[in-house]
C-alpha cells in the first residue's frame, strides 16, 4: 500500500497551477466523486449502493480506486483541474486514512487540484470513526459530512443506526474542532414525528450546526428496503402530504431565521458554506465518478456523456483489475436531455439556473429555450421566476418541484424537444 | 352435399353466462371437430376480447358430424349467437338461418331477462325449441324448480327439458339426440334456382370478404357466378366451404346447408346481411325478405390522445368496420380535442368493445367523449333533423321541439332487490308498465328514456341488485322531452367534449355528480382548479380541486440523475394519457368515466 503522501489543499504538484483553458466550464466547477460501498450494517431505510461485508481487502480496493482515478483522467475532457472531491457511500469513514491519502494523491497527480479545492468525506458519527477524523484531515480531507440522522436514541434505534445520540454530539464537536467546514445530515418527517417535536429537534440542530451546513431530508420509503416492507405490512405510516408540507415550511423558516437558509431543496448553509461539490452537480458542471455505481458527466469535444460504473462492488473490482476500468455504461446525452438535466438539477437550487451558465451550457438563452406562454403562466401562479439573473423556482414552486420541472420541460421549444 | 333430411340447423339462445359457449365446446369435442389438444375454452369466441369478457360478439357457425343412435350420419349446424342486448338484433338474423333452437337455462339461476327476450325471438322465428337445463353439476342446481319456472314465466312446454352439465359433458348426447328427433329437417329444392341467405360477412386478410350463407334452394358451387340481389353485383365463386370449426373447403353447398363462400369481394360494405345470393345465369324470382340494417343508437367522439395519430385512427376505424358494419363513423372536429371521429354504436358495450380493440389491436391511445343518444330536433324554421353530438346543440331559443328515444326495458330481479330497482328506474324518469312475479323473482317492465340508460344504468342495476338483476330492452319510439344542454367548465374554460344533453329536472344532480367525479379523476395540479357545470351562462354546480401541496424528491442522489430521469419519463408518459385544456391535464378515461357516476 502506498505511503500516505499528504496532498494539502494548496497542493504543490505540477498541474495545480495551470489555468483551465475553458474558463466558462470552470464556473460550475469540476468534481471527483469516490464511492466506498461498505457499511457496518444496512439501515432499514437505505437504498444506496451500500453493502455489509465480513471482510474488505482494503489494499485491493485502494489500488482499484487509484487505478480508476488514473483511468478517468486519461479521458480528454473540457474540464481539467478538480475544484472538489467527495468521498461518499456507503460509509467512507470505514476507509483507512492511508487509502484516502492514496486516492487523493492519484487525483492530484492525474487531474491537478485548484488552489481552493474542497475535499469532503462522509462519516458515520460513532466513536471509532471519530477517532480517525484528525488522520483524515492529515490525509487531505478539509470538509466532513456526518450522518447524524436524529438527535435522540429512540429515533436512532428506529432508523436502525449503529450510533447513539451522545456519540453523534461528540462527533459533531470533534468534527467542528478539526475541520473548518463541516455538516451533518438529519432525517425528519419520521413516523409519528409532530411539527412540535421536529421544531425542537431542529432548534437543537441549528445550535449545533453553528452557522455552517445542514442537510435535512424528509424520510422517503424506497422500494427494496426493509421500511418499504414494513409500510406495506402497515407497521407504520409516513407523514402525509399536508404534514410533509408543514414540516418543510417550518424547516425553511427556522433555518432562514437561524442564518442557514436553504440553498437547495434539502440543504442549508451560511454564507460560503454551501457544498461546492454538490453545487457542481446542481449547476450541471463536469464531474467524474469512480467506485461501484458512481455516476459522472463528462464533456468531450462539445458532447456530454453520462457515465456509470458497474454497481456490484465485487464485479466492479474484478472488472477494474482485469480491464483497467470500471465502466458499465457511457452514453451520449442528447441536447434535449441535457436541457432536462439542467432543469432537474438547477431548479433544486434557491438561486436556480444562472442565466450565464445556461447560455454557456446550451448556447441559447433561457428565454428562447422555453415557451413564453408556459413560463408566463407558471410565473403568474407564483411558482417560477425568470429574470436577468436566471430561472428559479419560488419557495412555493420548490415544494412542488417535480411537477414544476415536468411543466417547464414540456414547454421546451420545438427545436429542442426530444 | 348432404340430404336435407339428415341436416339440423340450430342456434343456442341463453342469458349471458348460462353456458352457451361451453355447451358449444362440448358438442364440438363430442363430434370430433377438434383434437383435444386444439380445444381451448370457448373456441368459437375468436377475438381476444370475446374470450376475455366471456361474450360472443359475432355470429359463429360450426358443422358437427354426428352419428345418431339410430345409426344415421347427420349434420348438425350450430349457430353461436351474441348474448348481449346490444347485439340482440344480430341474434334475430342468426335465428333466421335455423329451424330450431336450444333454449339454455342455468339450472342454478333460472330464467333471466335475456332468457325471456331470446326465447321470444325464437318463437317469433317459428323455431322448434329444445329446452336444456345446464349446470346440474352445481350443488345449487334445481332443475325441477327451473323447469316449472320456464313453463310459468316463458310459457312454453318444458316437460321434456334435458338436464345437462356443459362442464362435465353429462347429458350432451341427449341434447344431440333431441335435436335430431325434435327439430324439423330443412326443406328446399336442390333443382330450383339458387336462393341463399347472407347470414354474416367479415373481412379476412388472406381470403378477402368471407360470406356466411344458408342455402334455401338450389346449389352454390365453386366456379359459378353468383349474384347478390339487393347489392345488384355479381362475382364468380372462388371458394365454398364449411367450418368444423376450422374452415374446410368443399365443392358445393345444397339446400339446408350452412357454410361460407368467397368470391373476390373487396369490401364488406357490398355484402348486406339478409341479402339473397342467387345464380347469375338463373336468378330466383323469389328473393328472401331481407332485414332492415341495424342502426346505431349511441354516439360518441373518438379522438387520438396524440393528435399525430389521427390518420392511424382513421385507418384503424376503416379496418374495424370491415368486420363490423353495425358501427358508423364520420369525421368530427372539436375545438378542444382537435380532429377525430363521431362514431355510432349499437349500445354502450359495443362502444367499449370497439374502443378496446382500437387500443389493443391498433395500439392507439384514445379519448372517448361522453356517449350521447340520437335526438330529433325541429327548429322554428327548417326541417326536423337528428342531433348526434351535443356540441352541435342549437341556440335554445330557435328550438321548436326536441325529441329523445325511449326504450322498453324488462328487468328480472329477486324480490328483495325490487325496491332498489324500482327506485333506480323512477330516478331515471322511468314509467312502470308492468310488474309480475315468476316465483320469487319480479318481472318489471318500464319505459325509460335511452339517455338515462346509456351511461351507467347496467352498472347501477348490477350494484343495487348485487348482480342478481337481469336486463333486456328494445327501442320504443321517440318522445318530446324537456331537454337542455349542460356545459362543463374546467378552470373556467368550457370543455366541449364533456358537454351533454340532459333532462332539465335532472340537470342539477347530474351536474353535481359530474363535478364530483371529475374532482376524483383529474389529478391535482400545482394550482387550484375550479370545476363548474352550467346551463347557458348559469352555473348549476361547482367543485374545486385544491392545489397539490408537496411533490418533490427530497433525497440527494449526488451525481446520479437516474431517479430524476425515471420520474420525468414517468410524468411524460402519464401526460401522454391526458389531454391538456388550457393548463389543465385531463386523463383520457375522464371523458367516459365521468358519466359512470357511481352513486347517486
Ligand atoms: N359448474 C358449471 N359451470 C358451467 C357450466 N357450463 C358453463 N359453466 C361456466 O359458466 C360460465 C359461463 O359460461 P359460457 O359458456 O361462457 O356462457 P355464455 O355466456 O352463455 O357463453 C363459465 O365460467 C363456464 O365455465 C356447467 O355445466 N357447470
Ligand atoms: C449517501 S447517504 C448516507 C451517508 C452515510 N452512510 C450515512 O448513513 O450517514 C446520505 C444521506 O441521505 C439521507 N438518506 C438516506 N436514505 C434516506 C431515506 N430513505 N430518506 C431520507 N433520507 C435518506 C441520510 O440523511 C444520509 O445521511
Ligand atoms: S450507513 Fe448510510 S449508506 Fe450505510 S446503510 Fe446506513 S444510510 Fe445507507
Ligand atoms: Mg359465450
Amino acid at each position: 500500500m502506498p505511503s500516505a503522501t499528504v496532498p494539502t489543499p494548496s497542493g504543490n504538484l505540477s498541474k495545480t497551477a495551470s489555468a483551465d483553458s475553458r474558463g466558462d466550464q470552470s464556473a460550475r466547477g469540476f468534481g471527483l466523486y469516490v464511492h466506498w460501498p461498505f457499511c457496518v450494517s444496512k439501515c432499514p431505510y437505505c437504498d444506496f449502493n451500500s453493502h455489509v461485508r465480513d471482510t474488505v481487502d482494503e489494499d485491493r480496493w485502494c489500488a482499484a480506486l487509484v487505478e480508476s482515478v488514473r483511468d478517468a483522467a486519461s479521458v480528454e475532457t473540457e474540464a481539467k483541474i478538480l475544484s472538489s472531491i467527495f468521498f461518499g457511500g456507503g460509509t467512507p469513514s470505514l476507509m483507512a486514512p492511508e487509502t484516502v491519502a492514496s486516492i487523493l494523491n492519484a487525483a492530484e497527480r492525474h487531474f491537478g487540484f485548484a488552489p481552493d479545492i474542497e475535499i469532503t468525506l462522509e462519516a458515520n458519527p460513532n466513536s471509532v470513526e471519530a477517532e480517525k477524523f484528525q488522520d483524515y484531515r492529515e490525509a487531505g480531507i478539509n470538509r466532513l459530512s456526518l450522518g447524524v440522522q436524529a438527535l435522540n436514541d429512540e429515533a436512532l434505534a428506529f432508523l436502525g443506526r449503529a450510533h447513539s445520540a451522545k456519540e453523534a454530539l461528540n462527533a459533531i464537536e470533534t468534527a467542528q474542532k478539526i475541520f473548518a467546514r463541516s455538516s451533518f445530515d438529519l432525517i425528519y418527517a419520521r413516523p409519528g414525528q409532530t411539527l412540535n417535536a421536529w421544531g425542537s429537534e431542529l432548534g437543537k440542530a441549528l445550535n449545533l450546526a453553528n452557522g455552517r451546513h445542514l442537510s435535512l431530508y424528509q424520510l422517503t420509503i424506497e422500494r427494496g428496503t426493509r421500511f418499504f416492507e414494513a409500510v406495506n405490512r402497515g407497521d407504520f405510516q409516513v407523514a402525509d402530504e399536508d404534514l410533509g408540507a408543514d414540516l418543510y415550511d417550518l424547516t425553511q423558516n427556522m433555518c432562514a431565521a437561524a442564518g442557514l437558509p436553504a440553498y437547495e431543496i434539502s440543504n442549508h448553509a451560511g454564507p460560503d458554506d454551501a457544498s461546492r461539490h454538490n453545487l457542481t452537480y446542481w449547476r450541471y458542471g463536469e464531474y467524474v465518478g469512480v467506485g461501484p455505481g458512481a455516476h459522472g458527466r463528462r464533456r468531450e469535444a462539445g458532447e456530454v456523456f453520462a457515465t456509470a460504473e458497474v454497481r456490484s462492488p465485487e464485479r466492479w473490482l474484478a472488472q477494474i483489475e482485469q480491464d483497467g476500468n470500471g465502466l458499465a455504461e457511457k452514453t451520449r446525452v442528447s441536447r434535449a436531455a441535457q436541457i432536462e438535466e439542467i432543469l432537474m438539477m438547477g431548479l433544486r437550487l434557491s438561486d436556480g439556473i444562472r442565466a450565464a451558465d445556461f447560455v454557456e451550457l446550451t448556447n441559447m438563452t433561457l428565454e428562447n429555450a422555453f415557451a413564453a406562454e408556459t413560463i408566463a403562466h407558471l410565473t403568474e401562479q407564483n411558482l417560477l421566476a425568470l429574470d436577468d439573473a436566471g430561472m428559479r423556482a419560488t419557495p412555493s414552486g420548490r415544494l412542488v418541484l417535480n411537477s414544476l420541472i415536468a411543466s417547464v420541460a414540456e414547454a421546451m421549444t420545438p427545436n429542442e424537444a426530444p | 352435399m348432404t340430404k336435407p333430411s339428415h341436416i339440423r340447423n340450430f342456434a343456442i339462445v341463453a342469458h349471458i353466462d348460462h353456458g352457451k359457449s361451453t355447451l358449444a365446446d362440448r358438442m364440438i369435442e363430442f363430434c370430433g371437430g377438434l383434437e383435444k389438444r386444439e380445444m381451448k375454452e370457448q373456441v368459437l369466441d375468436s377475438m381476444d376480447i370475446e374470450r376475455e369478457r366471456g361474450i360472443t360478439i359475432k355470429a359463429q357457425t360450426v358443422r358437427l358430424s354426428y352419428t345418431a343412435k339410430n345409426g344415421e350420419d347427420c349434420i348438425l349446424n350450430l349457430m353461436d349467437t351474441p348474448g348481449h342486448v346490444d347485439f340482440a338484433y344480430e341474434v334475430s338474423r342468426s335465428l333466421a338461418a335455423c329451424e330450431g333452437s336450444i333454449l339454455l337455462v342455468d339450472a342454478s339461476q333460472g330464467v333471466e331477462a335475456q332468457t325471456l327476450a331470446n326465447a321470444y325471438q325464437s318463437i317469433d322465428a317459428d323455431h322448434e325449441m329444445v329446452v336444456v337445463l345446464n349446470k346440474i353439476d352445481l350443488p345449487a342446481a334445481e332443475p325441477e324448480r327451473i323447469r316449472a319456472q320456464i313453463e310459468d314465466v316463458v310459457g312454453i312446454d318444458a316437460s321434456d327439458a334435458i338436464p345437462i352439465s356443459a362442464k362435465t359433458g353429462e347429458g350432451v348426447v341427449d341434447v344431440l339426440e333431441a335435436l335430431i328427433e325434435r327439430l324439423p329437417a330443412p326443406g328446399g329444392d336442390a333443382d330450383a334456382p339458387l336462393r341463399a341467405m347472407l347470414v354474416d360477412s367479415w373481412y379476412d386478410p388472406y381470403l378477402g370478404v368471407v360470406i356466411l350463407v344458408r342455402v334455401r334452394d338450389g346449389v352454390i358451387k365453386k366456379g359459378m357466378k353468383m349474384r347478390m340481389v339487393a347489392a345488384g353485383t355479381s362475382h364468380p365463386v372462388e371458394r365454398v366451404g364449411i367450418f368444423k370449426p376450422k374452415p374446410d373447403q368443399i365443392d358445393q353447398l345444397g339446400p339446408g346447408e350452412i357454410g361460407f363462400v368467397t368470391a373476390g369481394i373487396k369490401e364488406v360494405a357490398e355484402t348486406q346481411v339478409g341479402d339473397t345470393l342467387t345464380d347469375d345465369s338463373r336468378p330466383t324470382t323469389d328473393p328472401l325478405p331481407g332485414f332492415r340494417p341495424s342502426v346505431p343508437v349511441v354516439f360518441c367522439g373518438l379522438f387520438a390522445v396524440d393528435a399525430n395519430d389521427f390518420e392511424e385512427l382513421r385507418e384503424s376505424l376503416v379496418r374495424l368496420r370491415l368486420n363490423d358494419s353495425s358501427f358508423q363513423f364520420e369525421p368530427e372536429s372539436s375545438p378542444a380535442l382537435g380532429y377525430g371521429f363521431r362514431c355510432g354504436f349499437l349500445g354502450l358495450l359495443h362502444l367499449e368493445i370497439i374502443q378496446e380493440r382500437l387500443e389493443r389491436e391498433f395500439n392507439l391511445n384514445l379519448i372517448t367523449t361522453a356517449p350521447s343518444v340520437v335526438y330529433r330536433i325541429a327548429l322554428n324554421t327548417g326541417p326536423e333533423y337528428e342531433l348526434h353530438n351535443p356540441v352541435d346543440y342549437p341556440d335554445p331559443t330557435q328550438i321548436k321541439r326536441i325529441e329523445e328515444p325511449w326504450i322498453r326495458a324488462t328487468v328480472m330481479v329477486p324480490d328483495e332487490y325490487l325496491g332498489s330497482v324500482l327506485k333506480l328506474c323512477e330516478d331515471r324518469r322511468g314509467i312502470q308498465l308492468d310488474l309480475t312475479y315468476a316465483g320469487n323473482r319480479a318481472v318489471v317492465v318500464y319505459r325509460l328514456p335511452l339517455n338515462e340508460v346509456v351511461f351507467d344504468f347496467y352498472d347501477r342495476l348490477k350494484s343495487v341488485s348485487r348482480g342478481y338483476a337481469s336486463f333486456d330492452y328494445h327501442i320504443d319510439g321517440y318522445e318530446e322531452g324537456d331537454l337542455v344542454k349542460m356545459s362543463i367548465l374546467v378552470n373556467g374554460d368550457t370543455v366541449d367534449a364533456l358537454s351533454l344533453v340532459v333532462h332539465r329536472g335532472r340537470a342539477e344532480s347530474r351536474g353535481r355528480a359530474i363535478c364530483e367525479r371529475l374532482k376524483e379523476l383529474i389529478p391535482r395540479h400545482m394550482f387550484k382548479i375550479p370545476l363548474q357545470a352550467a346551463i347557458g351562462g348559469k352555473v348549476i354546480a361547482r367543485q374545486t380541486i385544491s392545489a397539490m401541496r408537496k411533490d418533490v424528491l427530497a433525497k440527494c442522489y449526488g451525481g446520479d440523475l437516474s431517479r430524476k430521469r425515471k420520474l420525468l419519463d414517468k410524468q411524460k408518459k402519464g401526460k401522454k394519457k391526458m389531454r391538456t385544456f388550457g393548463k389543465v391535464a385531463i386523463p383520457q378515461e375522464a371523458f367516459i368515466a365521468v358519466l359512470k357516476l357511481g352513486h347517486e
